[in-house]
């Protein structure tokens, strides 16, 4: 079981501090999501927990050793993200894109092996993409385009698997359909997800652990019935909310209805 | 909703590609040795290769026609690699060693050498390779806003292009004594070719083609965004100088022989993106076989349909070239 660790994170884009003194563990299989307004760093903790982003003061720590001085293929086969908005060249097969995922393991001229071929077909399993494997990325829908990328951050046997906003721009039941997938992938495979989310009652009914993110610091981290509150959410977004549960059938689950501004 | 299966033809289409321009490339050089002002019909040409020296027709095929043809196809498929490598790093379908100025900065640098110093010409790769990199840093860096921005890259690409195109008409005016060895070659042609020019260009080239063909899995990674090819272990600004550098070897050396021959790294590429898709594992080897052919039989053509005067090839190539761009250009204004 991976682990990974901020410890005093300090975030840059050039003069701007996005964020700062950020101190998260995330050191068991669970579902994390961060949570917080715009522009209050969210995405910017992803990438550095990614190493797509250098700290300018602290560090991410991976398994106990600081990221910076891991070799990318050794984080990129621990570590999976599904970037906001990617985009591949429309001609290319789903099959092609998975493929991709194997490239951390392969050397400059290996042709994939038995194990390679043996992931990608399990990623393709996993997110229901054997059918459409020969497809052109061009011709799919947002929400197979989406499980497409998701096969393909699979397929490199990640421990920790980074998703920032993954149902933007999916209709409600594609979104509703990557949530259970993921779900589904946390139960099978037991391994970290850290996903920026946008959609509150999202968040709290797929994750168990919310970390709730304002202007680059870390405001409340703890269970969902510690952190989806309306003492917590209110100030968070800078509105007025009312927090419920809702009863359908032998499952409660918890809503936040916003409902004005301050 | 039933799903919509597809079939994965693409590995005959590549195939089929690749042999059709592997049989176009020998039938496009045998076209280029035995057509022109002396005719060599077919039989002439095998005696010439079976029995060297012993015919009539030898002289003008072994010396005169062989590495021209030789040449053209290696600055054929020079260019379109380079054209291909810099539309791939930057993901812009405009980008070509000529529009983005990495040839007129080789071009400057090989023509000052030619004039200053006209005994190194053995270096002048060398020098074009220095013009073309330095051509392309200061592009990168006129371009440059939080990575590449393509439509500065075209603009700033024109600006540098324009200030060494002024900078060698600068050298004609200064060295018009000596200009005359470099007219044609500043027009972009092969008139003149010889084995002293394949010599020049070979090494260059098959350091350039050989690393490229080594790179395309790192080209196909940066297709999908520097994120994403960071999070598959490439190291995406390493990777992306050494292309960058490569591209200018490559144009460096089809510039040092050919002059500036533009708009082949445009056309070749994109035509190839059409057939065989954008997976670079196929879209390289096919580009650099098709560019060969295009200049190849452009320069035939040049050299014979309005004979007895030869048309420098490079304004061949701008004749086809030009409008292609625009429409290029123009496809690319709707979509966005």
């Amino acid at each position: 079981m991976s682990s990974i660790a901020t410890q005093n994170l300090r975030l840059q884009y050039g003069e701007r501090i996005i964020a700062e003194n950020l101190n998260l563990i995330f050191d068991k299989s669970e579902i994390v999501s961060i949570i917080g307004p715009n522009g209050s760093g969210k995405s910017t903790l992803l990438k550095s927990l990614a190493k797509l982003l250098v700290p300018t003061g602290g560090a991410v720590y991976l398994d106990g050793k600081d990221l910076q001085n891991i070799s990318m293929d050794n984080v990129a086969r621990i570590i999976s993200v599904l970037p906001q908005s990617a985009q591949a060249p429309g001609d290319m097969t789903v099959r092609d894109l998975v493929t991709y995922g194997r490239m951390p393991y392969q050397k400059m001229f290996s042709k994939l092996n038995d194990e390679d071929i043996k992931a990608i077909d399990m990623a393709l399993k996993s997110t229901d993409m054997v059918k459409l494997q020969n497809n052109r990325m061009g011709n799919l829908s947002g929400g197979e385009r989406q499980r497409a990328w998701l096969s393909m951050a699979l397929a490199k046997e990640p421990q920790i698997l980074l998703l920032d906003e993954p149902t933007t721009y999916l209709d409600i039941h594609h979104q509703l359909d990557l949530m259970e997938l993921v779900v589904h992938l946390y139960k099978t495979m037991h391994i970290i997800v850290i996903m920026v989310m946008h959609d509150l009652n999202h968040a709290a009914r797929y994750s168990h652990r919310l970390v709730a993110v304002k202007n680059g610091t870390v405001v409340a981290d703890g269970s969902v019935a510690e952190v989806f509150r309306q003492d917590v959410l209110e100030p968070l977004y800078e509105i007025r909310a009312v927090v419920t549960t809702v009863k359908e059938g032998n499952y409660e689950y918890l809503a936040c209805f916003p409902y004005a501004a301050v | 909703m039933e799903p919509r299966m597809e079939k994965d033809n693409r590995s005959t289409v590549r195939l089929g590609t690749l042999c059709l321009g592997l049989v176009l490339l020998i039938a496009s050089l045998a076209l280029a040795v035995a057509a022109g002002a002396v005719h060599i019909s077919i039989s002439d040409l095998y005696q010439a290769v079976t029995a060297p020296g012993k015919t009539e027709n030898y002289r003008i095929i072994y010396t005169l026609r062989m590495p021209r043809a030789i040449c053209a196809g290696l600055t054929g498929a020079n260019l379109a690699l380079s054209g291909c490598i810099l539309q791939g790093i930057l993901r812009n379908p405009l980008a070509d060693p000529g529009i983005i100025g990495i040839s007129a900065g080789a071009g400057l640098a090989a023509m000052a050498l030619m004039l200053i110093a006209p005994s190194l010409t053995a270096l002048v790769p060398f020098a074009a390779f220095v013009g073309a990199i330095f051509a392309a840093a200061v592009v990168f860096f006129l371009a440059w806003e939080r990575g590449v921005n393509p439509l500065r890259l075209v603009l700033a690409g024109v600006a540098v292009a324009a200030f060494f195109g002024g900078g060698m008409t600068a050298l004609s005016v200064f060295f018009s004594d000596k200009i005359q060895g470099t007219v044609s070659w500043m027009a972009g042609g092969f008139a003149g070719s010889s084995w002293q020019h394949v010599r020049m260009i070979l090494p260059y080239s098959v350091l350039g083609i050989v690393g490229t063909l080594c790179y395309y899995r790192k080209l196909n990674a940066l297709q999908l965004g520097d994120d994403v090819a960071k999070t598959l272990g490439v190291h995406t600004e390493r990777t992306r100088g050494l292309l960058v550098a490569l591209a200018a070897l490559l144009a460096a050396s089809a510039v040092s022989v050919a002059g500036l021959l533009g708009f082949v790294g445009l056309i070749i590429p994109h035509v190839m993106r059409l057939v065989v898709g954008s997976d670079f594992e196929a879209l390289l080897p096919c580009s650099a076989l098709f560019g060969a052919i295009l200049v190849v039989i452009a320069d035939v053509a040049a050299r014979t349909l309005f004979s007895p005067v030869e048309v420098p090839v490079g304004i061949f190539m701008s004749f086809i070239g030009a409008p292609f761009f625009l429409y290029l250009l123009k496809r690319r204004m709707r979509h966005s």
